[in-house]
């Protein structure tokens, strides 16, 4: 009898055939010429640098201390990604790379340890499901980003998503941002809380204005924003940009900075030094002007490309097989920790956190199937947090793609709190990395877990976020608690270090957290559970860590910490060293149990 | 005809279609190398079992000669060998034939599970089998054992590659050797690429021309066995199976060479 059931629940002859995307990313013919450039490279016919180059265009990053080896960066434009898509990655991370894909924190799937002369081979696969990796490294328009929940979220004026795709369509191998004299990002969200605009080239809010009767799309831009060695906040360009003004806007702030930006300087070639350097009332005035010539001089009427019809949404038909009474167990908090309600009622929009990003290829085949039967929209989101939403998730079938998670491992809950920190790749990859930051994130996620400290409602607001050095990929500037990696030293010995940093935020108060203190890399565990214990002791009624913080940050707050200086005093026995006779463990750092050194190789700056 | 045979000879796998016929016509002798209790639940119609691991209790030529005399293979019997584990038992199986002398064996293109999924002819009935005699010409030049590859490192044109996962190989491997990680070496349906594509793929590698090829995986030669015959497949001449693998190469504490300075096993969600 069970083995009836199960046959019959098993068939998907039910099951509409699965959405496909619209737009075809992929160029078949440069995994041709990649292959064919590799090998003259490997001849000795290109040098170093111009070889760099063009792997970088083409989205492939160098790796840790090794020339043998690529990642390879695949964009998801507007984070949407289809089930067949994530069935060929998948299947590419186990022939090609390390049978796990990470999902960055900027809409990109990275596939890591790829041997150069197959990355040809990664491209082929990715053209067939429509994918690519193309300008996602390099001194071009990068990955153009959308929030994962625009098109849900309640509080959005409008979904900007086909402005998104559109932008990135339009910009993808045009020759006008083939040669930037850094790279550029735009990243679209739905409303302020969701964030992430003001610290990014150009940041995108939609709007609405009415005007005599008349609505228009529009939006609030922010440029010259952005995360790195030093970060900035970006500005807003004017009170309203109207949507038909969106890309004159977008190709004027990039001749400008074509024109204007260091191409010298690596360390200070990014926008937001221009518009430092500049002054923002002057960038402002040049990107207007700017904005009226593009305007008026170009020769065809240049226009996004907006694909404004919905997607269309059909819940999935399923043969009901067993009648649930009761939910699985941890279901009641997953529920509350990993699922927005959506503006479409009876809808949630559910997110999957991933331990630092990871993923492993068995777990991305089974996610394309429940997406298919789960996703209304029959294709998920990649988010902010190195995370994956599926939207559209009918709130009856909540419990039922609760317990598949489960029997893959992605149910972990926390998805939305702070017990899902960003990690980079650090020293599991990265060349410039000086700490195993990626494996730190981890490390954290599991304690808090097992603490449940994503079930606290005080600290769900707050953010965590590592980078393993100054470099910010890990985003460490806009946490609520953000750590960067560097080496201590006690006399001959180093240690895994990090620079603490305090009440950055994304949202529409963004500012960069502010230095706090150093907190070797095995303390920093305990340290945060320290600011939380302090936080319980002084909070006010509806308090949150992250106002807490935030009052502290600003000198606002009035109780016995007052000040990053105040916390900093308290945090002191956190940064004393043991004797190396005392606490071996201290001077290796998280999955390594040999002593600690720092060991760097040339950037190609990593994200 | 000539020319016929002449491809006969050269095949490495054996397609789902010609396999059909050749059951239909009795003219095949198929093995199965999945576990006991798999076989007796179902197979392909007319298909004898040799669990791989009963071939690995004592891989030593007299006693293979006998197991494969048992399964009723003469020097004249065509065979195809198939499993569930993308053709890699099956590859082990098949190279041990080819190595005792055996010219005509194959692979079955894909997998039993495939097979099944297809909706193809199963059968749980057991063939009664002739024991046969096969003669013993053992084929050196296939084999590669841990000696021949520590004299190898003096030759230039030898090519040692590894075929097991990219973890794995970045954590420890055998000096010289390259990652070829075996799945890099299927199709979703088939056990081996197309031949051009496989070729493709190869020579990106530098994995080409007249060069000795040695192949080698982490114990008992299955998963380097299914990357000898994706070489053979694309035509290369001269491969040898390092039969005994890494799981031996370390046992002997030989040299092992490691990816330094990164903590590469972090970034797997295992």
């Amino acid at each position: 009898m069970i083995f009836l059931i199960l046959t019959v629940s098993d068939l998907k002859q039910s099951r509409p055939d699965s959405a496909k995307p619209n737009i075809n990313w992929a160029k078949i013919e440069e995994a041709e010429d990649f292959a064919k450039t590799v090998k003259l490279y490997r001849q000795g016919k290109y040098n170093d640098d111009s070889f760099r180059r063009y792997r970088l265009q083409h989205g492939a990053y160098g790796t840790r201390m090794t020339s043998d080896y690529a990642m390879v960066r695949i964009k998801l434009p507007a984070g949407e990604v289809y089930p067949h898509q994530l069935e060929k990655i998948a299947q590419l991370s186990e022939q090609f790379s390390i049978g796990s894909a990470h999902f960055s924190t900027r809409e990109n799937i990275q596939l890591h340890w790829v041997i150069l002369e197959d990355v040809s081979e990664i491209f082929r696969g990715l053209a067939e499901v429509g994918l690519t990796s193309r300008e996602a490294c390099g001194n071009s328009v990068r990955n153009v980003m959308c929030s994962p929940l625009s098109g849900v979220c309640s509080d959005e004026k409008f979904d900007s998503t086909p402005y998104a795709l559109a932008t990135a369509k339009f910009f993808l191998r045009n020759p006008m941002a083939q040669s930037l004299p850094r790279k550029f990002k735009f990243n679209f969200t739905c409303c302020e809380k969701h964030g992430m605009v003001r610290m990014v080239d150009v940041g995108l809010i939609p709007q609405i204005r009415e005007i005599d009767g008349v609505t228009q799309k529009g939006f609030k831009i922010f440029l010259g924003g952005g995360l790195g060695n030093r970060s900035f906040v970006g500005h807003q360009l004017e009170e309203f940009t109207a949507d038909e003004d969106l890309l004159y806007t977008s190709i004027a702030v990039l001749r400008i900075f074509d024109r204007l930006g260091d191409r010298k300087n690596l360390a200070r070639n990014r926008m937001r030094y221009l518009v430092n350097d500049m002054g923002w009332d002057k960038f402002q005035n040049l990107v207007l002007k700017e904005r009226a010539l593009v305007k008026a001089t170009q020769s065809v009427v240049t226009h996004l490309d907006i694909d404004d019809l919905p997607s269309e949404i059909k819940r999935p038909i399923r043969i009901t097989d067993e009648s649930r009474n009761s939910n699985p167990d941890g279901y009641a908090r997953w529920l509350k920790t990993n699922t927005v309600k959506q503006k479409q009622s009876g809808y949630h929009s559910v997110f999957i956190t991933l331990e630092a990003g990871d993923i492993t290829a068995n777990q991305l085949t089974v996610l394309a199937e429940i997406i298919k039967d789960f996703s209304s929209e029959g294709k998920a989101r990649a988010g902010f947090n190195q995370n994956i939403a599926l939207r559209y998730v009918h709130e009856d079938d909540l419990s039922k793609l609760y317990s598949q998670l489960l029997g893959i491992g992605l149910a972990k809950s926390g998805a939305l709190t702070m017990t899902a920190p960003v990690g980079c790749s650090g020293t599991t990859s990265c060349n410039l990395a000086l700490t195993n930051s990626h494996r730190l994130a981890k490390e954290i996620q599991r304690k808090f877990l097992e603490l449940k400290l994503d079930e606290d409602d005080d600290l769900s607001d707050s953010s965590i976020k590592i980078s393993g050095c100054p470099n910010s990929c890990g985003q460490h500037g806009i946490a609520t608690i953000g750590f960067f990696g560097g080496g201590g030293r006690v006399g001959k010995e180093m240690y895994p270090n990090y620079q603490m940093l305090l009440g950055g935020r994304s949202d529409g108060e963004t500012m960069l957290g502010l230095t706090c203190t150093r907190i070797p890399a095995k303390r920093v565990i305990s340290a945060i559970l320290k600011i939380i214990e302090l936080f319980k002791e002084h909070k006010k009624s509806n308090d949150t860590l992250k106002e807490w913080i935030h009052r502290i940050a600003n000198g606002k707050e009035d109780g016995d910490i007052k000040s990053i200086n105040d916390m900093r005093k308290i945090l002191e026995p956190f940064t004393i060293p043991p004797t190396k006779e005392d606490d071996p463990d201290f001077y290796s750092d998280y999955g390594s149990d040999t002593s600690y050194h720092t060991k760097t190789g040339k950037g190609e700056c990593a994200a | 005809m000539c020319s016929l045979s002449q491809e006969k000879t050269l095949k490495n796998t054996t397609d789902i279609d010609s396999l059909r016929s050749q059951i239909r016509d009795n003219s095949i002798r198929v093995i199965d190398v999945r576990r006991e209790e798999d076989y007796k639940q179902n197979h392909i119609p007319t298909a004898v079992n040799l669990p791989l691991a009963n071939l690995l209790s004592d891989d030593s030529p007299d006693r293979v000669l006998k197991l494969f005399n048992s399964l009723g293979i003469d020097d004249e019997t065509s065979v195809v060998v198939y499993d569930d584990t993308f053709g890699a038992l099956a590859s082990r199986v098949a190279w041990t034939l080819e190595y005792i002398g055996h010219s005509d064996v194959s692979l079955l293109e894909t997998t039993y599970g495939k097979w099944k999924s297809l909706g193809l002819e199963n059968d749980t009935e057991i063939p009664e089998v002739q024991t046969k005699q096969h003669s013993l010409h053992l084929k050196p030049e296939i084999l590669a054992t841990s000696d021949y590859l520590e004299h190898s490192k003096e030759k230039k044109d030898v090519i040692l590659i590894d075929n097991r996962e990219r973890l794995n190989y970045l954590e420890q491997h055998i000096p010289g050797a390259i990652s070829l990680p075996y799945r890099t070496l299927a199709t979703n349906d088939k056990i081996l690429r197309p031949r051009e594509d496989m070729k493709r793929l190869l020579e990106n590698r530098g994995i080409s021309g007249d060069s000795e090829i040695i192949t080698y995986c982490g114990s008992v030669g299955t998963l380097s066995g299914l990357a000898y015959y994706a070489l053979k497949s694309v035509g290369l001449p001269n491969v040898k199976l390092y039969v005994r693998s890494f799981k031996e190469w370390k046992n002997l504490q030989k040299p092992i060479e490691k990816q330094e300075d990164a903590s590469y096993w972090d970034l797997s969600a295992e």
